[in-house]
């Protein structure tokens, strides 16, 4: 019998994507793929696939599914609670471990609690082919993952694997929350703005000396018009040189970039973000800082602060041997832990 | 100007090898593009993940903890002085189909107010001109094109639009564009084109590539729904808008 796991509620703006799509910014072609890989890779070792496998990426609300047929194994990474409905009876659990699915259940995942983005890995991942090397969904142009589109209402999931792994399930003792943002006024107000770690230019000789002071003391807000291509900021305005221009000829430009138009509001660069830009840009946010900002929630607070390249590859490779050591703690869960 | 290295961020370095927009920098940053690649191909640069080909600039998207930045920087450099910055390309020459309009283009007439110009002027000056693609991104497909004749350069708007329509012709500087998806953009619009400017199925999954040679005709607008349709029923063939190859 084949597996069906259909989609009930999309959730916001939730989609297939994977480690991104490489090598085709030379055609206009943005990487795209997850905005906090980490999360990603924890929910497919938790559901026992490959890091790199393609997973569902779902931004402040989780989606509702039934299984229709068959019988599969998924997990979940990401600040959030999972409900699972099995003949009438319903149970509530945290993220951050997998669960097997019967045909009947219906699986709802509520809001995610901070940050902004949650991830379904499904164990045996999805079958689909790549578009241009990947199932990254690139919404803008309307190609990969489900034929460029995101998870509706009724959409039925075309999955690889046929049955439910057998076996325990698995959970990720400590998730990774302390890192996460948070929008929260009484949060701000403990811990002050989060700080984002930037390098310096490409083009920051474009800004007067205030517009630096400025841009590294003053506070940015995440707005709402901020999404997938770039994070949208609100705070001080950096006025470029009067004897420069406040536009470079179009330059190639990569997620973390932040780009500075002639109004003067930074936007920072994403993973749909453009592949060049004819914006100076003042700073880029280091590799490791990036996922915490692309997964914050409209009126999270900011400051950047400048780190060398040293110290930038320093934190690389740290997070990169956290995140192994991180992954090395998932173990099984105890049978008294499952919901039914 | 000299050649010089520019930071952006710790994955990702800008050769830059000047600071304006002419033919004979973007040949050898597409030689030096190319070189690249074979390099890659054959396995000798590890930690190289891609690179971006622009203008005036390659930028190299690498990873800092397979490959030194420091290392990456002699290599380019070693690889700039061995390219042949002579050779001779073929390059496919187009003529695009445009309906300038108020309707498509909602700049054309602050564009004819600012250059003291009247709309027909504006759109004469902007067709009757062949346009060189010196490079393709910002979005799947979409052509940078120049250049652009000095009476239209205007300056990008200060407000970049949150939503540009699929298809509209627009220009910055002294760079012109067709947007091929919808989009937020700053550039100035001065009509639509109805032609798809990308294809994800296609192994070139560009219609323009860089280098070639794009003049531009002005339709009515009868003629663009007549396109817009044939496109969408998939009975228009691309190649007759492929008007030959010359030798650049």
């Amino acid at each position: 019998m084949t597996t069906q796991l259909v989609v009930d509620k999309p959730g916001v703006l939730a989609s297939i994507q994977d480690l991104g799509r490489f090598g085709y910014r030379r055609f206009g072609v943005p990487q795209s793929g997850v905005l906090q890989p980490d999360f990603a890779k924890i929910a497919n070792v938790l559901a026992g696939n490959p890091e790199d496998t393609a997973v569902i990426e779902f931004l402040l609300t989780g989606p509702t599914f039934h299984l229709a047929n068959g019988s599969l194994r998924l997990a979940i990474a990401g600040d959030c609670y999972v409900k699972l409905t099995r003949h009438g009876d319903r149970r509530m659990f945290r993220a951050w471990r997998s669960i097997n699915l019967q045909a009947g259940d219906f699986l709802e995942i509520g809001n995610v609690l901070s940050g902004k983005a949650g991830y379904i890995a499904i164990s045996g991942g999805f079958d689909l082919v790549p578009v241009m090397g990947s199932h990254a969904t690139y919404l803008r142009a309307g190609f990969g993952g489900l034929d460029g589109n995101p998870l509706r209402a009724g959409t039925i999931l075309p999955l690889k694997s046929k049955s439910a792994t057998k076996g325990s399930n698995f959970f990720l003792p400590t998730p990774p929350l302390a890192e996460l943002p948070s929008s929260h006024q009484e949060s701000i107000d403990r811990f002050g703005p989060a700080t984002i770690h930037v390098i310096l230019g490409p083009q920051d000789d474009y800004f007067t000396e205030k517009a630096l002071r400025d841009f590294f003391h003053g506070v940015y807000t995440v707005t709402r018009e901020s999404d997938r291509m770039g994070s949208r900021l609100e705070g001080p305005v950096l006025t470029h040189r009067p004897d420069m221009s406040s536009e470079i000829i179009s330059d190639g430009m990569v997620p973390g970039a932040i780009q500075v138009p002639g109004n003067g509001a930074p936007i920072v660069m994403l993973a749909d973000g453009p592949t060049v830009g004819g914006y100076p840009k003042i700073a880029t946010v280091i590799s490791t800082d990036l996922p915490k900002l692309a997964v914050m929630t409209p009126g999270s607070m900011i400051t950047f602060e400048e780190v060398t390249l040293e110290e930038a590859e320093a934190r690389l490779q740290a997070t990169k041997e956290r995140l192994t050591a991180l992954l090395a703690t998932i173990t099984p869960l105890p049978q008294i832990s499952e919901p039914f | 100007m000299r050649v010089r290295f520019l930071n952006m961020g710790d994955s990702a370095l800008i050769l830059e090898l000047g600071d304006h927009i002419d033919h004979s920098l973007t040949s050898r940053v597409v030689a030096l593009d190319q070189t690249l690649r074979s390099e890659q191909a054959k396995g000798h640069l590890p930690g190289f993940i891609e690179a971006v080909p622009t203008y005036r600039s390659l930028t190299v998207i690498f990873n800092p903890l397979i490959l030194p930045r420091a290392i990456l920087k002699t290599r380019l450099l070693v690889l700039l002085e061995e390219i042949d910055n002579a050779r001779d390309q073929t390059v496919r020459c187009w003529l695009l189909p445009v309906c300038y309009s108020s309707e498509y283009g909602p700049d054309l007439e602050t564009i004819a107010a600012a250059k003291g110009l009247t709309a027909e002027e504006v759109i004469c000056l902007h067709s009757n001109h062949s346009y060189t693609v010196y490079m393709i991104g910002f979005l799947p497909g979409f052509p940078y094109m120049g250049n652009l004749d000095p009476a239209l350069h205007m300056p990008r708007r200060s407000q970049p639009r949150i939503r540009v329509p699929v298809g509209s012709v627009a220009i910055a500087g002294a760079q012109t564009a067709i947007y091929p998806w919808e989009s937020p953009g700053g550039w100035q619009l001065l009509g639509r084109c109805p032609l798809p400017l990308f294809n994800a199925h296609r192994s070139q999954p560009t219609l323009l590539a860089q280098g070639d040679r794009v003049q531009f005709e002005s339709i009515s607008s009868d003629h663009f729904r007549f396109l817009v349709d044939a496109v969408q029923d998939g009975s228009l063939d691309m190649t007759r808008f492929q008007t030959g190859e010359v030798t650049a």
